[in-house]
């Protein structure tokens, strides 16, 4: 079960670093008093989601949808860096990257 | 001339365009005309197609003029909202992070709209990623709700509901992922569909949360939403969730409930858990005197329960803001969309949150927040994967309420349209207005919105909601025609010819209410 | 007496077992991408071989290629593993600038393959059961380049560039359990292993597996325990080792270098470790942490992967048979000596062997030309032989050569031209203008040349001395530029001295 208290300010901090969202610290104040509200609120689902209850992901069931390999339609590369904030020689271009190699 | 055009339903227009007595560049320009007249006070608009769309227009005119097919709306204009992509136009979704992206591909519903000769007038307003109920976040400005221009038009497509109320169009498509579609025509007094979930491609809609999301029409009559809805409906290879089957003719589906107004042997089922504390009297009462007249063109009215739609709203914001936590992660400065770099530079990982946290709005990272949480490891099973479970019991609450019912009923949403800004600052009293559009959602079925009047105390549109069973998309047409046609009876005219001219700038008059007879109360503030 | 760092591999051995586990990542060699109608292909230009999907356009969707899916299931049949009645694709979610859409789509808990065994054979002929976990289906990332600093590594560089064409390349990885008792042998077998994996890949044909384009990856997890001991030592996982050659070597270095660690008293970071070819040495990479939160969930926007029985049956029908067997049934067929065949597989030809053999040439030719030329220009410019040409064109050369419209020599430079990217043999022949003069009057013109200048070699041919046609089969040859068949050039010489004078 989730902890039922609080949300931190720090697990807010935590969860922008994994979101990739840089915040300030009054937002990261506000999100978590909301956040801690709006989990007390879905909590919820557990008094329902009992072990013999499937879980739904699609809406709809379906199976095996697949395309042939056969190549389709596809972007040029003028159309493909037609939105890039930045571009050099046919590829996107972004600053330094921390760490390495992935 | 030009504002009588605008008064005009599609189907009409399409009509008066296949006479040639009207060409498309004429009604092109009239509701051109009338953006132009009325959207400095509405916001409808997020983009207008202005001289793009009277050069198409002039193409389908040539185009007809020269004997060719054009289709059977040919000519007439829509309006799009921006979750779209469209490759002319900007599709941001009414965010900065993506202000003036022109996508290099049409969304495969727009790329429809193109071949059947539709004129697009341009984008609509919307909540920033379709995330709310009001059109309050979008990051461009709030639209106005044409009835009230203190109020807010619904969300997140109140864009296109209050241009499509307002006269600027005489239809427009819309996303709806937990009512976006529905709610909005609640409170516009127009009408609008979520269709069956696969029913319409996704391709080329902006994700918010890919399992809710679907793609529907908006516009002034059922059978409008119809010809609007065989447009855009049937299979997309693009989209694997789309569903390989046929569909019937929604037009005809519509002209024959339109035409058969003896609704014997239809049960229709009133949801008990959707009614009583938290919905507006006035909206209660509208929809009470809407299951009456139902009822008295022979319809059996059943009471159904359906215990576990009280989950609903816990479940649809876990599972909504953990999909679009995901699906929002592209919005990285990299290949498309708003860069911030920090000052004095910094390395690809500070530039992409710079980015994020520039680029989009509180309600976007509140949701984004909450879904990294809860996918989160520790937290997975107990939020998301009990969410997910709550689903399986909504759709078994769905069956068993099928069981024993042709169609579903409830009020669109529990109030009218409320104030700009009221809810604002309680993002859970704004997620608590959707409980009744939810549920289909979660369960992929089709539900329609359209509208039963005028609420006695405020004289604001209220609507009733209609859900069938996933693929019977045409009942709803069938049932949602018929009860428009009574309701007009009734009324004598459209509702949305009660519209106030001056878009309420002054306190609703008495004249505006509309009374119904039948059981329930007298309209408290109405008059006869 | 080993550095500072290193255990000698004896005293590392003598203390320590080591444990090992194995991540192969292939690449699929379909036609179009693994969720998009892109081509799948390699060495295009920049963002090119991009739809929507692959660049994480807003709004667009991915839709699984169905070639991909049989691939991937013939491979896990081929891995003995079981195939999953339904399996799902998941979103691995984190953030890097060569993943479109920052999350990856991969399988989770329901991959489509599981609970494999692969029979891995040594060179002396040891036989290992090498116990599979999962085979996987998943994209690959586009790729960075780093621009400024010194090496083109990310340390230093200033910015990097993104290329998208291999994003969305479809992979399976294939995971082992962890592998026990390869003691001293365990760096030959890592290496056996992902031999065998590549030769299961190939022989099926759903990849082209070669390692130096990245078609087939190697991630080597490596931990040690004190003999005897039950608990796993920590592990180490380094990262793309990109030859059969480093493969051995990263893991013979982490056992060295573990060992003198923990003999140091020192504890194992678990870690992501860099191969470091030119150095022979592995690096510190990311520490695995809390940190890693990848927040898999089910991608909403795909269906479960449901096979039916027929579908299975139908591909486990069309297996080829392992490699192992495979290497007993040549080993009888093409009739070569022990060590002819152990020649074979040292070199990894077996595959190839066996493709230009069943493209029409004789075991013997298929094997003198692998053997031979190729692999000397394989190992000039250390390749492996089966990248530099495909099976089809060696058996075409070795006909050419056979029906005698090549020489030997010829033939050598026709392998140039098809290896030089030229064409297939009949359009380096035609292009090079290569093939053997058989016109027989420009041949008798070129020997009346050489006779004229030689006239006591017909004398010598008719008193009996034959060996001295030798003189103008040299000059006839030198004259048509070796583009002439020997031995029609001596028939002629031989009836022109019987026939003049």
């Amino acid at each position: 079960m989730p902890d039922p208290t609080a949300i931190t300010a720090e697990q807010v901090q935590h969860l922008a670093d994994l979101a990739r969202i840089a915040l300030t610290p009054e937002e990261i104040e506000h999100l978590a008093v909301e956040l801690g509200s709006i989990v007390d609120n879905v909590r919820k689902v557990t008094e329902v989601a009992t072990p013999d209850v499937p879980a739904t992901s699609h809406p709809i069931p379906l199976q095996n949808v697949y395309r042939p390999d056969v190549i389709g339609e596809i972007l040029t590369n003028e159309q493909a860096l037609s939105g890039a904030p930045d571009a050099d020689d046919g590829r996107f271009r972004v600053s330094a990257i921390l760490g390495e190699e992935q | 001339m030009s504002d009588d055009l605008t008064r005009l339903t599609a189907s009409h227009l399409a009509g008066l365009l296949a006479a040639g007595e009207v060409s498309s560049v004429e009604a092109t320009r009239a509701h051109l005309d009338r953006i132009e007249q009325v959207d400095g006070d509405l916001h409808a608009f997020l983009h207008i197609a202005g001289d793009a769309a009277l050069r198409r227009a002039g193409e389908v005119d040539r185009l007809r003029a020269d004997g060719a097919d054009v289709g059977p709306l040919g000519g007439v204009p829509v309006a799009i909202k921006d979750v779209l992509c469209t490759k002319d136009m900007p599709s941001t979704a009414a965010s900065r992070i993506l202000e003036g992206w022109i996508p290099p591909y049409d969304a495969t519903v727009v790329a429809r709209l193109r071949s059947a000769n539709l004129i697009p007038l341009g984008k609509t307003n919307m909540d920033e990623f379709a995330m709310g109920s009001s059109t309050e976040h979008s990051a461009f400005g709030p639209t106005h709700n044409p009835w009230d221009l203190d109020r807010i038009p619904g969300g997140s497509g109140g864009g296109s509901a209050a241009a499509v109320a307002a006269f600027e169009a005489p239809f427009a498509l819309g996303s709806d992922t937990g009512g976006s579609i529905r709610q909005p025509a609640a409170v516009t007094g127009t009408v609008g569909v979520k269709p069956t979930y696969g029913g319409v491609s996704r391709y080329g809609a902006i994700a918010l949360a890919s399992s809710l999301d679907q793609v529907g029409p908006v516009s002034r009559t059922v059978l409008d939403a119809a010809l609007l809805h065989d447009v855009i409906g049937g299979h997309d290879p693009h989209d694997s969730t789309s569903l390989d089957q046929l569909w019937p003719s929604f037009e005809q589906a519509a002209r024959a409930g339109a035409e058969n107004l003896d609704l014997r042997g239809i049960r229709v089922g009133v949801v008990r858990e959707l009614s009583g504390e938290g919905f507006q009297t006035g909206v209660q009462q509208r929809f009470d005197e809407a299951l009456a007249l139902l009822a008295s063109a022979g319809a059996e009215i059943v009471e159904v329960s359906a215990p576990h739609f009280e989950y609903a709203i816990a479940a649809y914001y876990l599972i909504l803001p953990a999909e679009a936590s995901s699906n929002l992660a592209k919005y990285d400065s990299v290949r498309f969309g708003l860069r911030v770099t920090p000052e004095g530079g910094g390395t690809v990982e500070q530039v992409m949150a710079a980015s994020r946290g520039a680029g989009f709005g509180p309600e976007v990272k509140r949701r984004i927040i909450l879904g990294t949480y809860a996918l989160s490891a520790g937290y997975y099973d107990a939020y998301y994967g009990s969410a997910q479970k709550v689903r399986t019991l909504i759709q078994r609450d769905f069956d068993a309420a099928f069981g024993q019912v042709d169609v579903l009923v409830s009020p669109s949403a529990p109030t009218t349209a409320f104030k700009l800004g009221a809810k604002m600052d309680d993002p859970m009293a704004m997620y608590l207005n959707d409980i009744t559009t939810i549920p289909a959602n979660l369960a992929g079925i089709p539900g329609m919105g359209l509208p039963v009047g005028l609420a006695p105390e405020d004289g604001l549109p209220v609507g009733i909601q209609l859900m069938a069973p996933a693929r019977e998309d045409a009942r709803l047409y069938r049932v949602g025609a018929a009860l428009e046609a009574l309701l007009e009876d009734h009324w004598g005219h459209p509702l949305l010819d009660l519209l106030p001219a001056d878009f309420g700038r002054h306190p609703a008059g008495a004249d505006r209410i509309v009374p119904l007879p039948g059981p329930g109360t007298e309209p408290d503030g109405g008059t006869h | 007496m080993a550095t500072a760092e290193l255990l000698s591999f004896e005293e590392a051995l003598a203390k320590y077992e080591p444990v090992l586990g194995f991540e192969v990542h292939v690449e699929l060699s379909t036609k179009t991408k693994m969720f998009s109608a892109a081509p799948n292909a390699f060495g295009g230009a920049p963002n090119t071989f991009v739809a929507p999907v692959d660049l994480g356009l807003p709004g667009s969707l991915p839709v699984v290629n169905e070639q991909a899916v049989r691939y991937s299931i013939s491979l896990g049949l081929a891995l003995g593993c079981s195939i999953a009645e339904t399996s799902r694709f998941h979103r691995k979610n984190y953030f890097y600038p060569d993943l479109a859409k920052n999350y990856q789509i991969s399988q989770y808990d329901e991959p489509i393959a599981f609970d494999g065994e692969v029979e891995v054979e040594l060179d002396d002929g040891t036989v290992y059961r090498i116990p599979i976990e999962r085979a996987h289906m998943e994209e690959d990332a586009g790729k960075l380049t780093h621009v400024g600093g010194a090496t083109g590594r990310i340390q230093g560089a200033e910015y990097s560039l993104v290329d998208y064409n291999r994003a969305g390349v479809p992979l399976v990885e294939i995971v082992t359990r962890p592998i026990y008792g390869a003691a001293e042998r365990a760096p030959e077998l890592a290496r056996a292993y992902v031999a065998t994996i590549r030769d299961i890949v190939r022989s099926l044909g759903v990849s082209d597996a070669r390692m130096e384009r990245g078609n087939l990856r190697c991630d080597a997890n490596v931990s040690l325990r004190p003999h005897g001991a039950e608990k796993l030592g920590t592990r180490t996982e380094t990262k793309n080792v990109n030859s059969l050659r480093s493969v051995e070597r990263a893991v013979r270095y982490e056992i060295q270098r573990q060992a003198a660690i923990l003999d140091a008293g020192g504890t194992i970071v678990q870690e992501t470790r860099h191969w470091h070819e030119d150095t022979g040495t592995t690096s510190a990479g990311r520490p695995k942490s809390d940190a890693d939160d990848y927040r898999y969930f089910p991608e909403p926007d795909l269906l479960p992967v449901v096979p039916s029985r027929e579908l299975i049956a139908e591909l486990r029908a069309a297996l080829p048979e392992s490699p192992t067997v495979f290497r007993r049934r040549l080993e009888t067929e093409y009739g070569f000596t022990e060590s002819e065949f152990r020649d074979l597989i040292n070199a990894n030809l077996l595959v190839e062997l066996e493709q230009t053999v069943g493209a029409g040439a004789a075991p013997a030719q298929a094997r003198k030309w692998w053997l031979g030329e190729i692999l000397r220009i394989a190992n000039s410019r250390g390749v492996e032989a089966g990248t530099l040409i495909s099976p089809l064109h060696v058996s075409e050369l070795i006909a050419l050569v056979e029906t005698g419209q090549l020489t030997d020599r010829l033939g050598r430079q026709v392998l140039e031209g098809v290896i030089a990217g030229e064409g297939s043999p009949d359009e380096v022949v035609k292009a090079r203008g290569l093939a053997v003069v058989s016109d027989d009057s420009a041949l008798l013109a070129a020997i009346d040349e050489a006779l004229a200048t030689q006239p006591d070699v017909l004398a010598k041919i008719r008193d009996g001395k034959v060996q001295a046609a030798g003189a103008v089969i040299g000059a006839v040859m030198k004259a048509m530029r070796g583009q002439a068949d020997a031995a029609r050039v001596r028939e002629l010489v031989l009836e022109r001295a019987t026939s003049v004078g």
